[in-house]
């Protein structure tokens, strides 16, 4: 029978490999955007399972509000990425840190 | 039986459309990958019963969140080859990075299935009450005990908003748009009029 622990150890392989993504795709913003975003879907797995295993609802709100801050993280991610791109014609991060004021 | 069976399924296919997702060449296929995990995670969660998470993360991640990557993806006119110069180069490091977290995740769990930990007991409070569906007692808390952290939510969505927009507005000067408020103030004495001058008499500037 699927036990909790097959959701935590399903939810941990998606979120080492959100960490692996953000790893190897060092220059590219975008795939590390969505790595981040692979990241909060493991954990929204993980509430969702101890949630449910557990009886109690608190986890799937929870989980709603981690949904709610990773839409606004999405979005003004991929605000500063247009600017930026707009003022520099490329996305490479290796020099980002000359957006500092 | 055929519970087991539809976890496995999704669970692999998540796992693995996650996997594709940040080894992909093309960004446009690592979000179209992305979509196929998100809806696998919504199965996964429709398996335990969290229908309305699962419905969300549909509507939200798929709808909203993945659509508005691929807006930017193609939006933007970027040479990925170049992007992925360091591929290799960070690879053993990032993968160093994630056995080591993968070998201490796989500890916490074999300390949970030996014995050693137990998950702890909940208070009741928040359980779903009998009859009711998911969705009627995730409302009643969400309306209820926690009406302003959901009022916080959308404050941060609404924050998010404005932010999103005043970081990609700009003001263009190259174009000649409409001025609105220069239209309503011009006057008849101030504007342009036909004048038919008789053939011989010039014309009264």
């Amino acid at each position: 029978m699927i036990g909790v622990e097959h959701y935590v150890v399903v939810s941990s392989i998606l979120f080492v490999l959100g960490v692996l993504g953000i790893f190897i795709n060092r220059k590219n913003v975008i795939v590390i955007l969505m790595s981040i975003e692979l990241i909060l879907l493991a954990v929204n797995i993980n509430l969702v399972a101890f949630s449910a295993f557990l009886h109690d609802l608190t986890g799937q709100i929870f989980a709603m509000f981690v949904l709610t801050v990773a839409a606004g993280e999405a979005a003004v991610g991929l605000a500063i990425l247009v600017i930026y791109f707009r003022g520099r014609g490329t996305i490479a991060v290796d020099d980002v840190n000359r957006m500092k004021g | 039986m055929i519970h087991v069976i539809a976890f496995y399924l999704f669970a692999v296919m998540t796992v693995a459309s996650g996997a594709i997702t940040i080894l992909s060449r093309n960004p446009v296929h690592s979000v179209l990958w992305l979509i196929l995990a998100f809806f696998n995670a919504a199965g996964l969660m429709i398996l335990v019963g969290a229908e309305f998470i699962a419905m969300l993360l549909v509507i939200v991640y798929v709808g909203a969140v993945a659509v508005l990557f691929l807006f930017v993806v193609m939006m933007l006119d970027i040479d990925f080859a170049e992007l992925r110069a360091g591929f290799v180069r960070y690879f053993p490091f990032g993968a160093l990075v994630a056995l080591v977290l993968l070998a201490e995740m796989v500890l916490g769990i074999g300390a949970y299935r030996a014995g050693s930990l137990s998950l702890g007991t909940p208070d009741g409070t928040a359980a779903t009450p009998a009859g009711a569906s998911n969705i009627e007692a995730i409302g009643a808390l969400l309306y209820g005990r926690y009406l302003f952290l959901f009022e916080a939510a959308g404050v941060i969505l609404l924050v998010a908003m404005i932010g999103a927009i005043v970081l990609t507005h700009r003001q263009r000067t190259d174009t000649r748009g409409q001025n609105i408020g220069k239209q309503n103030r011009r006057r008849p004495d101030e504007a342009t009029f036909n004048v038919k001058p008789e053939v011989g008499k010039g014309v009264q500037l």
